[in-house]
C-alpha cells in the first residue's frame, strides 16, 4: 500500500483525545464509509444483496444495524451508509460495488466524515447542548441527521455513548463545540 | 415551526430550507407552441395567498427529502406533509 | 450600616452574612436576599433615578415587572445596566451602582427636569426638535442620550460565555406557584416528560410571599416538599432561575436559565446564561399575576409600592421599608398585607380603601371610601394626604405606602401568537383570550383563578386534561387545603387631581400624559403607547398598561375593553445580548471549512482568504516579498514558466450516478452530456429556469453510469439542492443518485509546461499520462504513490497544460508535502487564489464575477452552447426576445491604451467624448488584474455588441473611485487564444 501518511480529520498523526471531567471527546478515523443508493426500481433487489454482503438486512428509518465485520445505518430514502474497519476494509466501495452490481450505487464517503465518540455520565447533556435532537428519547442503535454548530451531522446513539459524524473539513470547529459544550457542562 | 416530515416525523423548520409554491413541480412542456409564455407564467406567476398555501421544503439538514407542505401562512398550521416525488408523480411527471 | 429594617422570620439564612456595596457605601444582607430586599432591610429606600424627569425611585415590586430599581451590577467588562435590584439575588462581594443621576443619587443635577416637565410632557421630543434637521444628530440627539437614559454599558468585550441547548418534553409548565406546582405533581406521577421552569430560585411563587397555610403547613414548606418528589421522580426536570420568554409555532418555547447570575462570576468554562429551545407537546401556562398601582399625585416616591411586594418583603425577605406604613387599597387582598404587616409588629399607620363598605382591619385606623391624593418627602415618602369620604383632606405621615389595585393576570405568553386578551368584568381585568398558542392551556391566577385553592386545582386539572390529548391518563393528586377567598374589588384606578400622577413609573408617563394624548387625537391604544411611551422598555408596561387604558377609557367614555387591549410580544423580560449569540461569536461565530493543505499552507506562512466558510490560501508570501503583488506575480509567472500547485478542494463535488446519469445531466446542464465518452470530462454550464446563467464546472465520466461534477465554491449547496430538485420533483422516475463528495478528496490543480513531469513522479507506472494516452479533456481512476486509489483530471483554469488530482482527504497533506519534494527540481511553487484569479482572467475564464445573477450564455460568449435540440432548465427562456437582441451585452477583453494605467473592476465603459450618464452606458468591467506576463493591467467586462467591437476605444469611468482610464476592446483570451499549450 502506498507509503503516504494519512492525518486525521484534525490534522494529527493520531487520533485526540480529550477528557473534560468525566467526559471523553474522542476522534476516531478508523472507519471506512460507503454510501449505498437503491438504484430506481430494484430495492429489492439491492436489500437482497447487501444483506447477503453485510450479513444482516438494512436497517429501517433512523437505525443502525451492526454485524460482525460491517455495520449500517439509514441516511435517507432508500439510502444507507455502510462502515467496517478502515484497516481492513480500506476498499469498501470495491468490495461493495462487486457484491451489489447495478442495484444500487455506491459512493466512497471514508473521508467526508470526521467523527467524534463521547462517552460519559454527563454525555447526554453535552449533546443537549450542541443539537436539537431529541436525545433523551433515543435508543441505542438509533440515528438522527442533525445540525452541530451550523454543520449537519449524523448523531449516533450506542451502548457505550454517542458518535458524531460531521463534515471533514469542519472538524476543527465541530470540535471545539463539542469541547466547550463539555466543559458546560462537566 | 415543526414540520410533520413523513418519513421522520416531527422536525424543526430550520433543518429545511424554504422554496415556494408547490407549482414550480408542474414545470411546463418545452416543445409546446407556446413554450416560453407558459414558462414566464411558471416561474414568475404565483399566488401569495394569505391562508392556505402548497409550498415546496427542502429537507437540508436531514435525509434531504423535497416535501410539499400545506401551510396556512396567517396561522403557520400544517395540515398536510407530503414527499415532492409522490406529488410529482401523481402529477403527471415522469422521466 | 445594621440592617435596621430587618424583621423576624423570613426565607433567608441568618448564618451567613454577605457583604455588598450600593454606590460605593457597604452593607450587609444574607443569602436568601435579592438587592432589593437588603437595600430595604439597610434602611434605603432610594434606588435610582427616573428616566425623563430624574425622579428619586425605590422600588415598586418586588419582581421581574419591577419599574424603578434598575441599577449597574458589576464593574468593568461585566458591568450590566438596567438591572433590576428586585431580582438580583445577592452574593457577597455584589457591586452596583445606580444610574442615570450626576453627580450623586441623592443630588442629581439634571433634576431640574423635574421643575421643566410643563416642557417635557408626551410628544415633547416630536414637538420640539424638528428644527432644522442638522441638529438633530449633532446636537439635538446627544444632548437627550446624556440626560434621559437608563444605564451604560461597559463598552467592553463581554468575558463571559453564553450557551444554547435544546429540550425536549410532553408537557411545559411555565411557572412553579401553587399552580404549576400542582400541575407538575398531576403530570410527574402520570410518568410524562415534564419541564417546570421558574423564573425564581426555588419553587412556590406566591406562596413564598404568602402567610395563608396549606393543611398544616407554610406555603414553602409544601412547595420544597413538591419539588424533592418531583426531583426524585426523574421524569421532571425542574428549572430554577429560568424565565420562559418567548412561545412560538407549534409548542416551541425558547427559555433564559440564569446559571452564574447568582454568583461573583462563573466558574471556569461554564456559561453565565444558556439560552434553551424547548419542543413541547403540550404547556400549561402558570405565570401567575402582577399586582397594578392606583395613580395619585406624587405617587412615585420611594417608599410607595405594591402591596403585595410589601407584603413580599416583610414575609420573605424580613424586610420593611419603613416601621410606620399606611396602605391604600380598592380591594380584600390589599388587606392581607395589612394583616402581614400587623403581625410583624410593623406599625401601620392607616388603611384607605376606596370602598366605603370596606372591612375593617384589627390594629390600624380604617378610612373607608377615602382617597389617597398626594405625598411629600423629597427623597422619599414622609406622608400622604388622604380626601376622606365627606371631603375633608388628612395628612399622615408615613415611610412607606403599599398600594393594591387589583391583579393582573400574566396574560404575555398567550399574545406571542397574536391571542387577544378578553376582559374579565368579574376581577376587573384582561384574562387570557380564546385563541391561544397551539398546545397551551393556562391555570391559576394567569387565567384569572386568584385563590390559591383555584391555582391548586385548576394546575392538576389542566395537566389532567393536557396529557389526556396526548392519550396519558392521569388523576388529580391530593391536594393540600389552602385559602379560597373571592376576589372582592371596586375598580378604581387613579384618584382625581391637577398634580402629576404616575401610570408608567419607568417611561415617567402621567395621567396628564395620557389625557395630552386624547386631546392630540392620539386615542388608539397603538397610537397612546408609541406618542407616551407608555409600556416601553424593561418592564413592558406591566404594571402600567392597564391603568393608562383606563384612563384613557374615562376619557373616550367608553369601556376598557372597547378601548382597546395591548397585546405583548417576546420575550417575557429582557435578555442580553450575549444570551442569543450562544457560543456563535468571534472567530467561533460559524464554523471554518480547512483544506487539507491548510497546515502545510500555515506552515509556509499563506495568507489566508476566506471563501464562504471555506480558508484559503490566496498567496505565499516568499522572504523579501513585501507586497502581495510581489507574491501574486511570482506565482503566476512560477506557473507558467514551469509548474504550481493549488488547492482546489473547496469546488463543490457531487456523485452523479444511474442509469439516467447522462439523461440527468443532459437537464441540469445548458450544453449536452449524452454523447460524453467515458474517460472524459466537459465544461458544463448551469441556468436558472429563467435563462440566467448561475454556476459552471466539469463533469468527467467515469463509467456509463457514473459521473464527478464539480460547481464553484460558494455554490455548492446550492447546486446540489437544484440537483435534487430536478430529480425528485421535475424528473422523478430518472433512475439517478446524488452524494455530496466535497470532504472525501483531496484535489489539487497542478498547472504549468513541467505539470506532467511532476506527475510522472507519483502516479504509478502502470497508468499513462502521455498526451497520446491521456489527451486534454481525460480523466480516469489511477493510482499513485505506490497504490493509493486517484482520480485524475485533464483540465486547465489556468491557460497551461494542467490537471486536477484527487485522493483520499486523509491523503492530501502527504501528497501535497510529496509533490512539493518530487517537483523541487522543476521549481514547483503553490499558488493562491489571487494567482488563480489573475491566470483565469488572462485566460479569460468567467467566473463569480461574471455569472453575477444578470448574465446569460449569450452574454458569456456561450451562446451556442445552449442546446436547442434538448430540454434542460433554462433553455426555453433563454430564448426570450429581451435576451437576444442586437445589442446585448458580450463578454471582451480591456486593456488600457496607455499601459501604466491600471483598469478598475466595477468601471464602467461610455464612448469617448460622449456623456458619462446611465442613458449612454455601453456596459461594465467586472474583472481586473495586474498581468505580469503582459506587463499591464487586463480586464473582463460586458460591452454592447461586445463581439463586434475589437480595436474600438472606450472610457472605463468609475466616478465611486474618481478614476477614468481609455481602455481598448480586445479579445477576452490575453493568453493563448487559440489553445495551444493545453494541448501538448
Amino acid at each position: 500500500m502506498s507509503d503516504l501518511k494519512p492525518v486525521t480529520p484534525l490534522g494529527g498523526e493520531t487520533a485526540r483525545v480529550d477528557t473534560i471531567g468525566g467526559l471523553t471527546i474522542l476522534e476516531n478515523p478508523d472507519w471506512a464509509l460507503a454510501s449505498l443508493s437503491a438504484r430506481q426500481d430494484h430495492d429489492a433487489e439491492a436489500a437482497e444483496s447487501a444483506k447477503d454482503f453485510l450479513g444482516f438486512d438494512l436497517p429501517e428509518v433512523g437505525a443502525m444495524a451492526v454485524g460482525d465485520v460491517f455495520s449500517a445505518f439509514w441516511i435517507g430514502p432508500r439510502s444507507w451508509m455502510v462502515a467496517a474497519s478502515h484497516d481492513d476494509h480500506e476498499l469498501l466501495v470495491a468490495e461493495m460495488k462487486i457484491a451489489l452490481k447495478c442495484a444500487a450505487s455506491v459512493v466512497e464517503q471514508t473521508d467526508g466524515w470526521c467523527r467524534f465518540d463521547v462517552a460519559g455520565a454527563a454525555a447526554f447533556d453535552l449533546i443537549e447542548r450542541s443539537c436539537a435532537a431529541s436525545v433523551r428519547a433515543m435508543l441505542a442503535g438509533q440515528v438522527v441527521h442533525t445540525t452541530i454548530h451550523h454543520t449537519g451531522c449524523f448523531l449516533i446513539r450506542d451502548d457505550g455513548g454517542w458518535s458524531v459524524l460531521g463534515p471533514r473539513s469542519s472538524a476543527g470547529s465541530l470540535h471545539h463545540a463539542l469541547v466547550t459544550a463539555a466543559h458546560s457542562v462537566a | 415551526m415543526i414540520i410533520n416530515h413523513p418519513i421522520l416525523g416531527p422536525r424543526d423548520a430550520q433543518e429545511f430550507t424554504y422554496l415556494g409554491d408547490a407549482n414550480l413541480i408542474d414545470r411546463p412542456d418545452w416543445r409546446a407552441e407556446n413554450a416560453i409564455k407558459a414558462f414566464h407564467d411558471y416561474l414568475h406567476l404565483r399566488d401569495n395567498p394569505a391562508g392556505e398555501h402548497r409550498e415546496l421544503w427542502f429537507h437540508e439538514q436531514g435525509d434531504r427529502s423535497w416535501l410539499v407542505v400545506t401551510r396556512d401562512t396567517l396561522t403557520h398550521e400544517i395540515t398536510s406533509v407530503e414527499l415532492a416525488r409522490d406529488v410529482a408523480r401523481e402529477r403527471g411527471r415522469g422521466k | 450600616m445594621t440592617q435596621v429594617n430587618r424583621l423576624q422570620g423570613g426565607l433567608i439564612s441568618r448564618d451567613r452574612t454577605l457583604n455588598f456595596t450600593f454606590d460605593g457605601r457597604n452593607y450587609q444582607g444574607h443569602p436568601g436576599d435579592t438587592l432589593a430586599s437588603a437595600l430595604l432591610a439597610n434602611g434605603v429606600r432610594l434606588m435610582g433615578r427616573s428616566f425623563k424627569y430624574h425622579r428619586p425611585r425605590g422600588p415598586l415590586t418586588a419582581g421581574s415587572e419591577e419599574p424603578n430599581a434598575l441599577v449597574h451590577l458589576r464593574s468593568g467588562a461585566r458591568q450590566e445596566p438596567n438591572t433590576r435590584a428586585t431580582v438580583t439575588e445577592l452574593y457577597d462581594g455584589l457591586e452596583a451602582r445606580s444610574q442615570n443621576a450626576w453627580p450623586s443619587l441623592k443630588f442629581d443635577a439634571l433634576a431640574v427636569n423635574d421643575c421643566l416637565s410643563n416642557f417635557l410632557t408626551a410628544g415633547f421630543y416630536y414637538k420640539t426638535f424638528m428644527w432644522p434637521a442638522i441638529f438633530w444628530e449633532k446636537i439635538y440627539e446627544p444632548v437627550i442620550r446624556r440626560a434621559a437614559g437608563l444605564g451604560e454599558i461597559s463598552f467592553e468585550d463581554d468575558p463571559d460565555v453564553y450557551d444554547k441547548g435544546f429540550l425536549h418534553c410532553d408537557l411545559l409548565i411555565i411557572g412553579a406557584g401553587p399552580a404549576g406546582l400542582s400541575a407538575a405533581l398531576t403530570a410527574g406521577r402520570a410518568g410524562a416528560r415534564v419541564i417546570l421552569a421558574e423564573e425564581d430560585l426555588r419553587p412556590g411563587g406566591r406562596l413564598l410571599a404568602e402567610t395563608s397555610p396549606l393543611s398544616d403547613q407554610s406555603g414553602a414548606t409544601w412547595a420544597e416538599r413538591v419539588r424533592g418528589e418531583l426531583v426524585a421522580a426523574g421524569n421532571v426536570r425542574f428549572m430554577p432561575r429560568t424565565t420562559v420568554i418567548g412561545a412560538f409555532d407549534h409548542g416551541i418555547y425558547g427559555a433564559v436559565e440564569r446559571v452564574s447570575d447568582h454568583l461573583p462570576q462563573p466558574e471556569a468554562g461554564k456559561p453565565r446564561q444558556v439560552l434553551w429551545r424547548i419542543y413541547s407537546k403540550r404547556a400549561i401556562l402558570a405565570a401567575g399575576a402582577t399586582e397594578r398601582p392606583i395613580a395619585f399625585a406624587n405617587n412615585d416616591r420611594p417608599g410607595v409600592m405594591l402591596a403585595g411586594a410589601m407584603r413580599a418583603y416583610v414575609n420573605r425577605w424580613a424586610a420593611t421599608p419603613a416601621q410606620d406604613v399606611a396602605l391604600f387599597t380598592n380591594n380584600d387582598d390589599g388587606h392581607r398585607t395589612a394583616r402581614d404587616l400587623i403581625a410583624k409588629g410593623v406599625n401601620l399607620a392607616a388603611v384607605v380603601d376606596v370602598r366605603p363598605n370596606a372591612p375593617k382591619v384589627d390594629g390600624a385606623a380604617l378610612f373607608a371610601g377615602a382617597e389617597v391624593i398626594d405625598s411629600s418627602g423629597r427623597l422619599g415618602l414622609k406622608s400622604i394626604r388622604i380626601r376622606l369620604r365627606n371631603g375633608e383632606t388628612r395628612d399622615i405621615s408615613c415611610g412607606a405606602l403599599a398600594v393594591s389595585g387589583g391583579w393582573n393576570p400574566n396574560v404575555h405568553l398567550t399574545c406571542h401568537q397574536r391571542g387577544r386578551p378578553a376582559w374579565d368584568a368579574g376581577i376587573a381585568a384582561f384574562v387570557p383570550g380564546d385563541a391561544l398558542p397551539t398546545g397551551m392551556a393556562v391555570a391559576g391566577a394567569a387565567k384569572g383563578d386568584l385563590s390559591t385553592a383555584g391555582a391548586l386545582s385548576g394546575g392538576a386539572g389542566a395537566a389532567v386534561q393536557a396529557l389526556r390529548t396526548l392519550g396519558i391518563t392521569a388523576k388529580p393528586p391530593d391536594l393540600p387545603e389552602a385559602e379560597d377567598m373571592a376576589v372582592s374589588l371596586k375598580p378604581f384606578w387613579h384618584a382625581k387631581g391637577t398634580k402629576r400622577a404616575w401610570l408608567d413609573q419607568q417611561n415617567d408617563v402621567t395621567v396628564k400624559d395620557v389625557k395630552l394624548a386624547h386631546q392630540e387625537n392620539f386615542i388608539s391604544v397603538e397610537h397612546l403607547k408609541r406618542y407616551t411611551t407608555l409600556g416601553m422598555a424593561i418592564d413592558q408596561g406591566k404594571t402600567s398598561n392597564v391603568g393608562a387604558l383606563s384612563v384613557m377609557a374615562e376619557l373616550t367614555g367608553k369601556s376598557i375593553p372597547e378601548t382597546g387591549t395591548t397585546i405583548f410580544r417576546p420575550p417575557y423580560t429582557p435578555v442580553a445580548m450575549g444570551t442569543f449569540a450562544g457560543r456563535s461569536v468571534g472567530k467561533e461565530f460559524r464554523p471554518t471549512r480547512l483544506t487539507p493543505s491548510h497546515k502545510w499552507a500555515e506552515e509556509r506562512g499563506a495568507v489566508f482568504v476566506e471563501a464562504g466558510d471555506w480558508l484559503r490560501a490566496q498567496w505565499f508570501p516568499k522572504p523579501g516579498e513585501t507586497h502581495w503583488r510581489q507574491s501574486v506575480d511570482r506565482e503566476v509567472l512560477a506557473t507558467r514558466g514551469s509548474v504550481g500547485i493549488c488547492d482546489v478542494t473547496t469546488l463543490g463535488k457531487i456523485d452523479v450516478q444511474g442509469a439516467d446519469a447522462a439523461e440527468f445531466l443532459n437537464k441540469i446542464y445548458a450544453n449536452g452530456f449524452v454523447k460524453l465518452p467515458v474517460g472524459k470530462v466537459r465544461y458544463g454550464l448551469m441556468l436558472r429556469e429563467d435563462g440566467v446563467a448561475y454556476d459552471d464546472g466539469t463533469a468527467a465520466r467515469l463509467a456509463e453510469d457514473h459521473f464527478v461534477v464539480t460547481t464553484t465554491t460558494v455554490n455548492a449547496v446550492l447546486v446540489y439542492r437544484n440537483m435534487e430538485f430536478a430529480r425528485q420533483c421535475l424528473w422523478p422516475d430518472l433512475d439517478v443518485q446524488l452524494a455530496s463528495i466535497t470532504e472525501a478528496w483531496a484535489q489539487y490543480a497542478v498547472a504549468g509546461p513541467n505539470s506532467r513531469k511532476l506527475l510522472q513522479k507519483i502516479v504509478d507506472p502502470a497508468f499513462d499520462i502521455s498526451n497520446d494516452a491521456f489527451p486534454f479533456m481525460a480523466c480516469g481512476e489511477i493510482t499513485v504513490c505506490d497504490g493509493l486509489r486517484a482520480r485524475l483530471f485533464r483540465i486547465s483554469f489556468s491557460g497551461e497544460l494542467a490537471y486536477e488530482i484527487a485522493v483520499p482527504t486523509r491523503y492530501g497533506d502527504a501528497l501535497m508535502r510529496r509533490m512539493a519534494e518530487v517537483g523541487a527540481e522543476f521549481d514547483v511553487i503553490p499558488y493562491g487564489t489571487e494567482a488563480l484569479g489573475v491566470m483565469r482572467i488572462e485566460k479569460g475564464h468567467p467566473a463569480g464575477n461574471e455569472l453575477n445573477g444578470t448574465t446569460t450564455a449569450l452574454n458569456l460568449g456561450m451562446g451556442r452552447m445552449v442546446s436547442k435540440k434538448k430540454d434542460c432548465i433554462g433553455n426555453t427562456l433563454s430564448e426570450r426576445e429581451g435576451l437576444n437582441t442586437e445589442d446585448a451585452l458580450r463578454l471582451v477583453g480591456l486593456r488600457p491604451v496607455d499601459p501604466t494605467n491600471p483598469v478598475v473592476a466595477g468601471s464602467h465603459l461610455m464612448a469617448e467624448g460622449g456623456p458619462v450618464d446611465a442613458a449612454h452606458d455601453q456596459g461594465y468591467i467586472t474583472s481586473a488584474a495586474y498581468s505580469p506576463v503582459l506587463g499591464h493591467s487586463i480586464g473582463l467586462g460586458f460591452l454592447k455588441r461586445g463581439g463586434a467591437r475589437k480595436g474600438e476605444i472606450l472610457r472605463a469611468v468609475n466616478p465611486l473611485e474618481g478614476v477614468e482610464v481609455a481602455v481598448e476592446v480586445v479579445s477576452a483570451h490575453f493568453v493563448d487564444p487559440e489553445g495551444e499549450k493545453l494541448r501538448v
